[in-house]
């Protein structure tokens, strides 16, 4: 049951980055220029889709999931160096293709040899983030 | 044009509907670059079967649904160095950063996530910045 509800999770949220508008790269770089010709598109998507999920939070107090197990705790992890680094690059390449992990492979599946580069090169750059973590918190341990 | 926002808002409550499920079947966050960074350094093995059908739905649904548009296009840009450039900085970053968008964005500010607004925060605000630089400055997007 569990990769058939995550086939289904999938397919809607596939569905759902389809039909926003969200696997066409100049929505939410038109999103990112505010000094260009801005598109607020983004913005009702990201509105959209956080009403069923605060909706879906609520609904996890004192249940569990239905495919058993439990559900995810709070991390235990504060909003550390390693988060705003992160996020901070990731913006930083979000806006140069105007795409993220999930239209990226959502995009796959209009074609084109550009998608399959930023997917492969997204994965290298996945591959390589725990050794180069490693070496960041051995360079410059975070303070506690 | 003037319809975008309608489509981008029914298009987020489907994503928003995705994360439900996944969160209320599977009790699992969906953050897209968890799902696929976990099978790509090998971190998220014991799960694997579930982020590949997830990942196979995410693929193959839009496929069903693009024949009922006139026109879709990524609209990427045809610079593969940019490409290259960028599908670096996401992967990395967002293992960095333990999420992107859906992860951080979507999933986390819904549960109020301190560190979901932080890192949405930072996102927006280096995408933001970065587009001056490379659109208005470099001009090479």
């Amino acid at each position: 049951m569990r990769n058939l509800y995550a086939l289904i999770a999938g397919s809607l949220f596939g569905i759902g980055l389809t039909v926003s508008g969200m696997i066409d790269t100049t929505k939410v770089q038109g999103w990112l220029d505010i000094f260009g010709d801005w598109d607020p598109t983004l913005a009702f998507v990201m509105g959209g889709a956080i009403l069923p999920m605060a909706i879906a939070w609520r609904l996890t107090r004192n249940r569990r999931p239905l495919a058993g197990g439990e559900f995810p705790k709070p991390p235990a992890a504060q909003a550390d160096r390693n988060l705003v680094i992160g996020s901070t690059m990731f913006g930083m390449g979000w806006a140069l293709a105007g795409l993220c992990p999930g239209p990226a492979i959502a995009s796959l599946s209009i074609g084109g040899i550009g998608g399959i580069v930023f997917v492969v090169a997204m994965a290298a750059g996945m591959f390589i983030a725990p050794a180069l973590k490693t070496r960041l918190d051995l360079a410059m341990p975070e303070p506690v | 044009m003037e319809q975008d926002w309608i489509w981008g808002l029914i298009g987020g409550l489907l994503i928003g509907m995705a994360g439900a499920v996944y969160l209320l079947a599977n009790g699992r966050i969906m953050g897209a670059s968890g799902i696929i960074g976990g099978l790509v350094d090998g971190s998220g093995r014991n799960t694997a079967r579930e982020r590949i059908y997830f990942l196979a739905g995410l693929l193959v649904a839009p496929m069903f649904i693009i024949p009922f548009y006139r026109e879709v296009n990524t609209n990427l840009t045809t610079n593969l160095w940019v490409v290259i450039a960028a599908g670096l900085l996401v992967g990395i970053g967002t293992r960095f950063a333990n999420g992107c968008t859906s992860g951080h964005g979507v999933c986390g500010i819904s549960r109020l996530s301190l560190r979901g607004f932080v890192a949405t925060v930072f996102y927006i605000m280096a995408g933001g910045a970065m587009m001056i630089f490379a659109r208005h400055v470099l001009e090479i997007i």
